[in-house]
């Protein structure tokens, strides 16, 4: 006679039934066994999944960068790479200043209430640390193209009444002296300011909060 | 079934107990043994303070990262700033070193292999013995030979603090009745500054951190390794139970 | 019903189920390929020890292949980045050691997992009819094994690899008239290079894991098409009951699921203790040499392969002439596949043959085990000479089979298999 048992029927409670089956007992080791053993499963898949993090080298390369800004020309535009993305640093002069002020309502968000393009130490109109120095991630908020730097005013393509700024070749994005995005214009948001502190006065630390190491 | 299963098993085992023997095979001297313990960490320290100080002007890590080795050792990041970097590096940079290959060829003969896996490669008693195993020998460019490594291009770098020595030898008799010369032993030629015993705890306190830099994280494999097995048997007894309550159906 | 409302959620949890499952069955043999190899495949119910290592083989691919496609993420195979991507792999990637140390260690799992299953065929006479394409597709599955072993050998690029696939490959150079151009052809150059590694890196990561998985899933089908042996060698299909049921046959779902499921935990318990505490077994599943990169210059003191090929390469070195070396160690793996017609007994199982037989395979084992170790010394002309001896011990287990197997004095074998209730 062949065995006939069925596997843990519907029969929950300790009895036994005719053949002699304890199928509480049965049920009990099924249910222990398969929840340790989905633990194990679990606790196997978290090495795997998790050796997908950043590894050592990627948080290498992405480590914060020192900037130099000490040759840093009044009114120049000088670019650095930090975490493979391209990051602007402006030397403002006081005229590029004054021009932040004033032009709120022609831009979208003036008083960066989107807390996702800056750290939150970034306040005010000059979205920066200091107000000469402004840090920017060189990417358009639109679709990601690298924006020219226009900071003449009555530039000759973009007309009469541009104050200076960034514009986008890509789709015609404008932003202002500080990164801010303009009304009417395809980018949704004003450039994102990434982390950064002063190490000295003419050194930048890019990727890095004030206050940490 | 049962006889050819214990027997099998017998060969197995007397097969494994035949392989077991030295994997390490040195084809010269018989190597002393270094006994470096991963686990101590202050050993690790001083050895990564030796290492840095000694072999790193030539011999790089490049696998290593110094803020590897901080967190590992229980440094803080300016303590391995200050104490184990090149200037211009980073805590996150890998031990690269500063000498070309043809600096080092013009110099040596050859580059200076890099250390990250001279323990596993080498293993930790062959490194140690290499390190006291200089002796005076005036026909080497260098001044100096090895008896593990005979034609070393390596100079005896830590002659300062080991002195010199040279190689005896005594003719023996081989099985053609010819006399071979033989190695017995050293004999200090010049005194360094440091005692035998403060010389060898700083070589195994370099091989000990040699060691570690081969496989950084062979403490954290070891203790892993207990709590999967514990919860391995856990999950044994469990099966095995549901298993046999499942087979009293079996006549 | 009871009063508490638990039996309702189940019984309304597992009316969906089945509701879903009818669904699925009518689109695809879900229920019916469930049946057939499992809650209807009758297996015989005196399966022992021996019978664990065919599905821990198979656990060991499913293992290989998970813990191989992790690996591919981060390796490099170009001979300029492979060994560093090895290393960035131990030590940068969060978990990349674990993930390397279960490949490595399940490679020299697999094949001792795998020998053992062999020698339960041995023993049991599971090659012999009407199993023997069963037989055929594990001697295939072994084939590729191996090649998929010695192509993944190359990958870390360490100086053994280098070494080891130079004198392999060279093996092939040992070919009269056609030998030097098709060195060449395999190489993809004048030398193994960065060619050879990234062609070796295609037929490690997908080629030879296609065909296991395809000759796996054959293996199997071949399998249940006959039904398993057993260690009596008794057919159990003989006797059915008034069920149309083997009478010494039992489902193999739930009693062999569960049963197998120990096992595997057990082997589990191994594994890890090897994984965590002796990865490198003292250089013999993780070469010494082979934590220096590959040197063209320099070839390590002794060059072996790994343990798994030595009892074949000492074949291949006991011959004093290459090309009859490698013909002969060939001709050893080769042998294997014609088990099924050189075996002439009536009798499956080692539990009814007589001496002859018992002597010869124990002579087998005893030389396949003895010239693994000679494979791994450094060829002395006392261990040639020892290599020598087991190598005709070896071949005679074949040759001489037509004879000792028909000439043996068996016992007879019951209809009955052999079995106690646990």
């Amino acid at each position: 006679m062949s065995a006939a048992a069925k596997p843990g029927s519907a029969n929950t409670s300790a009895e036994t039934s005719v053949d002699g089956v304890d199928n509480g007992r049965r049920h009990f080791l099924l249910v222990a066994t398969t929840t340790i053993g989905l633990a194990g499963v679990v606790a196997t898949a978290v090495p795997f999944l998790a050796s997908w993090r950043p590894s050592a080298r990627a948080k290498a390369l992405g480590a914060p960068v020192e900037v130099d800004i000490s040759k840093l020309e009044p009114g120049a535009l000088m670019k650095i790479e930090w975490r493979g993305q391209a990051v602007y640093v402006v030397y403002r002069t006081p005229e590029m200043l004054a021009k932040l002020n004033g032009n709120d309502d022609q831009l979208r968000d003036p008083k960066s209430e989107n807390a996702d393009q800056q750290p939150t130490y970034i306040k005010g109109e000059t979205r920066s640390v200091k107000p000469e120095y402004l840090v920017l991630v060189g990417v358009c908020t639109h679709l990601g193209c690298a924006p020219l730097d226009k900071f003449t005013p009555g530039d000759a393509e973009l007309g009469a009444s541009w104050a200076g700024g960034f514009y986008c070749p890509c789709h015609g994005s404008k932003f202002d002296l500080s990164g801010r995005v303009y009304k009417d214009v395809p980018a949704p948001t004003n450039l994102a300011v990434p982390p950064y502190t002063y190490l000295t006065d003419t050194r930048l630390l890019v990727g890095s909060d004030p206050g940490v190491a | 079934m049962r006889t050819n299963k214990k027997n099998l098993l017998a060969a197995v085992a007397g097969a494994a107990m035949l392989f077991g023997g030295a994997a390490f095979a040195s084809e010269g001297a018989h190597l002393d043994k270094a006994h470096n313990d991963v686990s101590n960490t202050a050993s690790l320290q001083r050895g990564a303070r030796n290492f840095v100080n000694y072999c790193y002007g030539c011999h790089s890590a490049q696998y290593v990262r110094y803020n590897r080795v901080a967190a590992d050792l229980g440094l803080s990041e300016e303590q391995v700033i200050a104490n184990l970097m090149f200037t211009g590096q980073r805590p996150s940079d890998p031990m690269k070193n500063n000498m070309t290959v043809a600096d080092a060829q013009r110099w040596f003969g050859k580059e200076p292999p890099d250390l990250s896996l001279i323990a596993r490669s080498k293993g930790t008693d062959h490194v140690y013995t290499f390190l006291k195993s200089f002796y005076i020998d005036p026909s080497r460019p260098t001044g100096m030979n090895n008896t593990v490594v005979p034609g070393a291009s390596m100079p005896h770098v830590l002659w300062e603090l080991q002195g010199t020595q040279s190689a005896v030898y005594e003719g023996v008799a081989n099985a053609e009745g010819n006399v071979v010369k033989q190695f017995k032993g050293f004999e200090t030629v010049t005194k360094g500054t440091m005692s035998l015993e403060e010389f060898d705890l700083f070589l195994r306190d370099t091989v000990n951190f040699l060691d570690y830099i081969g496989e950084p994280m062979q403490l954290q494999r070891k203790s892993m390794g207990v709590s999967v097995i514990a919860f391995l048997l856990l999950l044994w007894g469990f099966a095995y139970a549901l298993n046999k309550e499942f087979w009293k159906d079996v006549k | 019903m009871s009063t508490d409302s638990q039996p309702d959620i189940y019984d309304r949890a597992s009316s969906r189920l089945s509701a879903f499952g009818g669904w699925i069955d009518e689109r695809f043999p879900m229920s019916k390929m469930f049946k057939e190899h499992a809650s209807e495949y009758y297996a015989p119910k005196n399966f022992n020890f021996w019978y664990y290592f065919g599905v821990i083989a198979t656990v060991v691919l499913v293992l290989q292949i998970v813990t191989g496609i992790f690996l591919t993420m981060n390796y490099k195979p170009s001979s300029e980045h492979a060994f560093a991507s090895v290393e960035y792999i131990m030590r940068d990637v969060d978990w990349g050691w674990l993930i390397r140390y279960m490949h490595s260690t399940g490679a020299s799992a697999f094949f001792l997992v795998v020998y053992l299953h062999m020698f339960r065929g041995l023993m049991y006479g599971s090659y012999k009819n009407p199993r023997e394409l069963l037989w055929i597709f594990g001697f295939l599955i072994y084939l590729c094994l191996m090649a998929e072993a010695f192509f993944g050998y190359l990958l870390p690029w360490g100086n053994m690899s280098y070494w080891g696939a130079q004198v392999i490959t060279s093996l092939f150079g040992a070919i009269p008239y056609i030998g030097g151009a098709l060195l060449e052809w395999i190489r993809g150059d004048y030398y193994i290079s960065d060619v050879t590694l990234n062609r070796f890196f295609a037929l490690h990561v997908i080629a030879l894991p296609l065909a296991l998985v395809f000759l796996v899933v054959a293996h199997i089908l071949a399998l249940h098409e006959v039904g398993s042996n057993n260690p009596d060698g008794v057919e159990i299909k003989k006797l059915k009951n008034a069920d149309g049921h083997p009478v010494d046959g039992i489902p193999f779902y739930p009693y062999y699921i569960t049963k197998d499921f120990a096992g595997i935990v057990f082997f589990f318990i191994l594994f890890a203790a090897v994984l965590f505490f002796a990865p490198t077994m003292g250089g013999y599943f993780l070469e010494h040499a082979n934590f220096e990169p590959a040197n063209r210059l320099q070839t390590p003191p002794h060059i072996a392969p790994v343990w798994y090929f030595t009892p074949f390469y000492a074949i291949l070195r006991a011959v004093p002439d290459k090309l009859s070396g490698v013909i002969l160690m060939g001709a050893a793996v080769v042998a294997l596949a014609f088990l099924p017609w050189l075996d002439r007994s009536k009798v499956k199982s080692i539990r009814y043959r007589g001496w002859l037989f018992k002597g010869f395979l124990w002579s087998f084992a005893v030389s396949f085990v003895a010239l693994g170790y000679l494979g791994l010394m450094p060829a002395t002309p006392g261990y040639t000479n020892a290599a020598r001896v087991f190598t005709i011990i070896y071949f005679a287990f074949f040759v001489f089979m037509p004879w000792y197997t028909k000439a043996d004095k068996t016992k007879p074998v019951p209809e009955r298999v052999t079995y106690h209730a646990h």
